[in-house]
């Protein structure tokens, strides 16, 4: 499989009045061509700003940590995205080699014009085609993505769309600028469950049909099992554990991971107690020192969790977690 | 947990008017809630499931005489009092609202940013008049808080200070300090994270065997419902297509619509693929239902029986029932 993207030392920290807020801390990863990569988190995470980070889609008070280092490897070589400067040079990247498909469709349409006139305006804009040409190509990907009487829904507005025709109408919009890279935060989060199995099945097809990678943002483990090849888990900023699907929420090497699991009703077993994870996130003003998490883990194996960042050790081929339980020291109460 | 219903709705119908239609002949109405009935035994988790627009929300409303009931009736009948909620007056009313509450969804918007969390607390009590005294209200907020575990120093900060999970602890504090036997829970977990999740659920288990409370749990996450509730009824298009204890429910649904929900929950097993059975297109648009069954359109066993004749819920075992006509063709 050939590279899409590598991120490397991903640091992301905000100027507000309260002080300098780390929203990311440090994270690292890569995605190969026609690969998922679920991103799994809980509110505040930082799930989202990893992922908008990748086209530098950041408030202004946004600053980057100096060996953050993202690159994207195109047909015609490879782009660091972190030296592009303006507008003009982030086009490559914003709507070229990536799109972005949000959680709420009803706030991503403007509501005052036409589905049909914002896909054309934006093929305008990064394609070479003439407006016939957009219009045909964005009729056939309204109708590629199992919109009924595409020819119509194009001049509708997004009011008169149902939510799920409307996240299709978004998938239609983000895929005809053919991207290389998707990224979808939370969307299927909105719809309702018979919805998000056509939502998801959707994406699949697309993902195998396109090439293309995806970065697949969510909450929920269950949409992760059956969406994505490989896991990454972030929480509080940091990536916790990174993995294959199966070797994450089969072996869940972290203790953040097994708590998620662990407080997830299941439907096997309705009798089981659920267990919450003790203790609210902490705000991202009061971060923890040394593990983030070691605040509410349940595994804590010595005096080191609270003033050392663990490391990500290999727990197997391809499975890492970044944890004191597995650097060898054992616990030293 | 005791037979005797708490709270049980009969025929119920809630309709509202569209506007526009002509002067002439009847006004245009969307019917939320159709022709619903169901029983809700003292001291039980009821559970109620369907997709956005299904009409649950309505029906939990309805229960709390919240919502205009058009048809039908609730009754309600704690041992005290015995209540019937259409025609229900000033006085009675008001006494019905310290019986039963409500817990909304989303705990950023249903706090006042400018009360105190003592304020919000103390606030049904004494728009009810239900405590004399500064002293004794304070009493009654410092031990519903206590159960709700939030503690004293809490109750003087305001809620931007709280968390997501806090936030819905507060909230629950203020449903039950009235002494509430009836609650109504409206999606109360859907905005809170997995981890937090389930430390709410818990909370709500505990208070309501320690309370002796009754719950409608009106929820789209059929997992949740699962953990919480022991009996379950499932709603599309404003009427119930099925009602059964939850186990059976969820080991042997028998309305088409049930086995679609149940099967489109993803599974976490990564092996588990491609199960689900796809249920084609979207609920249809309550001001615009199909006739027959409000199901047809998107059932995969429908027949022509069921495009013209609309099913009523029926009797299909002990406590359970079914509204489809193929439901017993398709059992055996």
């Amino acid at each position: 499989m050939t590279r899409l993207i590598d991120v490397e030392n991903l640091t992301l920290q905000f100027d507000t009045d309260e002080g300098r807020i780390t929203a990311v801390d440090n994270v690292s990863f890569s995605l190969d061509a026609g690969e998922v990569m679920g991103l799994v988190g809980e509110s505040g995470s930082g799930k989202s700003v990893t992922a908008k980070s990748l086209m530098k889609l950041n408030p202004r008070n946004a600053v980057y940590g100096p060996d953050t280092k993202i690159t994207l490897h195109l047909d015609d070589g490879p782009v660091d995205v972190m030296s592009l400067q303006n507008d003009r040079e982030m086009k490559v990247v914003r709507g070229g080699a990536i799109s972005l498909i949000f959680q709420e469709p009803m706030a991503s349409f403007a509501p005052a014009i036409s589905i049909g006139d914002q896909m054309v305006e934006q093929l305008l804009i990064h394609t070479n085609f003439s407006k016939a040409q957009a219009k045909e190509l964005s009729i056939e990907m309204l109708d590629r993505v199992g919109i009924s009487d595409p020819s119509t829904r194009f001049t509708q507005y997004a009011f008169e769309l149902s939510g799920g025709m409307r996240q299709r109408a978004m998938i239609a919009m983000a895929l005809s600028t053919k991207p290389k890279l998707l990224i979808a935060d939370e969307p299927t989060t909105a719809l309702d469950v018979t919805i998000q199995a056509q939502v998801i099945d959707l994406m699949k097809d697309l993902v195998s049909e396109f090439g293309m990678g995806i970065i697949f943002i969510t909450h929920d483990l269950g949409v992760i099992a059956q969406t994505a090849d490989k896991v990454a888990v972030m929480y509080l900023g940091r990536l916790v554990e990174q993995g294959s699907v199966r070797d994450v929420i089969r072996k869940r090497a972290h203790p953040y991971t097994r708590g998620l699991l662990a407080a997830l009703p299941r439907l096997e077993d309705m009798d089981a107690p659920l267990t919450p994870i003790p203790g609210d996130i902490p705000s991202p003003l009061e971060r923890p020192s040394g593990c983030v998490y070691h605040t509410r883990c349940q595994e804590v194996v010595g005096a080191r969790c609270a003033t050392q960042v663990p490391e990500f050790m290999t727990v197997s081929d391809d499975h890492a977690a970044a944890c004191h339980i597995y650097d060898g020291k054992g616990g030293d109460a | 947990m005791s037979d005797k219903p708490l709270i049980s709705a009969q025929n119920l119908s809630v309709h509202y008017p569209l506007r526009g239609g002509s002067l002439l002949g009847p006004a245009p109405v969307v019917r939320a809630v159709e022709n619903v009935s169901l029983e809700i035994a003292a001291g039980s988790s009821f559970g109620l499931v369907g997709e956005s627009g299904s009409g649950k929300t309505t029906l939990g409303r309805a229960m709390l005489r919240a919502a205009p009931i058009t048809n039908g009736d609730v009754l309600f009948e704690d041992g005290e009092v015995s209540y019937a909620l259409k025609n229900l007056g000033k006085q009675d009313l008001k006494d019905y609202r310290k019986r039963a509450q409500l817990i909304f969804q989303d705990p950023y918007a249903a706090l006042s940013p400018r009360m105190t969390v003592r304020d919000i607390i103390a606030e049904p009590l004494e728009v009810m008049g239900l405590t004399k005294s500064r002293a004794e209200t304070d009493a009654r907020v410092r031990e519903i808080a206590a159960k709700c575990r939030l503690n004293v120093e809490h109750l003087r900060r305001f809620p931007h200070a709280f968390s997501g999970g806090q936030r819905q602890r507060i909230s629950i504090a203020r449903a039950l300090v009235s002494g509430p036997k009836f609650i109504v829970a409206d999606e109360s977990v859907a905005a809170l994270d997995v981890s937090i999740q389930a430390d709410v659920l818990n909370l709500l288990k505990a208070i309501q065997q320690d309370m002796g409370l009754t719950f409608l749990f009106i929820s789209h996450d059929l997992s949740v419902v699962a953990h919480v509730c022991d009996h379950v009824a499932v709603m599309y298009l404003g009427r119930l297509v099925e009602t059964a204890p939850t186990r059976q429910l969820f080991a042997a649904p028998r309305h088409p619509y049930t086995k679609a929900l149940l099967s489109a929950i993803p599974s976490l097993d990564p092996d588990d693929r491609g199960r689900a059975q796809k249920l084609e297109g979207e609920i249809p648009s309550p001001t615009n239902p199909p006739p027959g069954c409000k199901f047809q359109t998107r059932c995969p066993v429908a027949i022509d029986r069921c495009r013209v004749e609309e099913p009523k819920l029926e009797r299909a075992g002990p406590q359970l029932n079914v509204a489809c006509h193929r439901w017993h063709a398709l059992s055996v």
